[in-house]
């Protein structure tokens, strides 16, 4: 995001309702990716959406603006989709940080190079459904970890920002979260691979 | 120090190896191992495939405008969408 504000803050807490239009219309698409990540359901998206900003409205009196308004945005946001994982975990098994690999782990022997698959095949219906499962997979703090820096390009000072934690905690959680991936996607493209070899 | 120990230092360094955040130094050492080690060059080559096949995927996301006009209602803006 860019680092100036194109938003009065001024006219906001003023109650401007062309500014607080212009701030829905900045960073509805932002947040409204970042919800879908974390929940996988457009519904649900959209009720977080929606309910980010109704709690932004009702608390721009409070917002101090010791944050920039987009990592305060997220962080609404981004507690809203934590708040509503943990709900459904309430329902299913905990998924509390599995882990495919630990910081000690090694790097597993003859590796498959699947980089080299055609776009065609990495980019197919089938596999994008592979990447949706992988990233669901992922426990939800190492998958907000994920989006919001790799996906969303926010620093591992900004993302620790708006997940309200250390740094060093973004950084290990986006080391896990990375690797995990590559293990599902790498047993999907291997298999792939072989697949095809053989045809 | 072995070939293997090597292999773990790497590993421990990916993260930072892939998002730049390394000493030249500590970087010079570590493309010199991915030249002599193919395990650990398939595992960053794919590792960085990985998180470029999400964000390509990514670029494809869009709000709905039906999604913006809900959102616009909701915060009783819907007269100033355009
Ligand atoms: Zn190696």
């Amino acid at each position: 995001m860019q680092e100036r504000e194109p938003i009065s803050i001024k006219a906001l807490k003023a109650g401007d309702r062309d500014a607080f239009a212009a701030m829905v219309d900045a960073y509805s698409p932002k947040l409204y990716k970042l919800a879908l990540r974390m929940l996988g359901d457009p519904l649900e998206a959209e009720d977080i959406l929606q309910e980010a900003f109704l709690k932004a409205y009702r608390g721009l009196e409070n917002f101090r603006g010791g944050s920039k308004l987009s990592t305060w945005l997220y962080r609404i946001t981004a507690n809203e989709a934590l708040m509503r994982l943990r709900k459904h975990e309430l329902d299913t098994v905990p998924v509390d940080e599995p882990l495919l690999l630990d910081d000690g782990a090694e790097i597993p022997r003859e590796l498959k190079d699947w980089c080299c698959l055609p776009e065609a095949e990495l980019m197919s219906a089938e596999a994008q459904d592979t990447l949706d499962i992988a990233i669901k997979a992922l426990s939800p703090t190492l998958r907000a970890a994920f989006v919001l820096r790799d996906l969303h390009g926010l620093s591992t000072r900004e993302a620790a920002d708006v997940l309200q934690t250390s740094e060093a905690a973004i950084k290990t959680r986006l080391l896990r979260a990375r690797l995990q991936l590559r293990e599902i996607l790498s047993s999907y493209f291997s298999e792939r691979m072989e697949r095809l070899s053989n045809v | 120090m072995s070939e293997h120990s090597l292999c773990q230092e790497f590993l421990s360094q990916i993260s930072d190896y892939l998002d730049n955040n390394i000493d030249p130094l500590t970087c010079d050492e570590l493309e010199k191992h991915l030249v002599d080690c193919p395990n650990c060059k398939i595992f960053v080559d794919t590792l960085k495939k990985t998180v470029y096949l999400y964000q390509q995927q990514e670029a494809d996301i869009n709000v709905p405008s039906e999604v913006r006009g809900r959102l616009f209602k909701v915060l009783s803006l819907d007269d100033l969408t355009h």
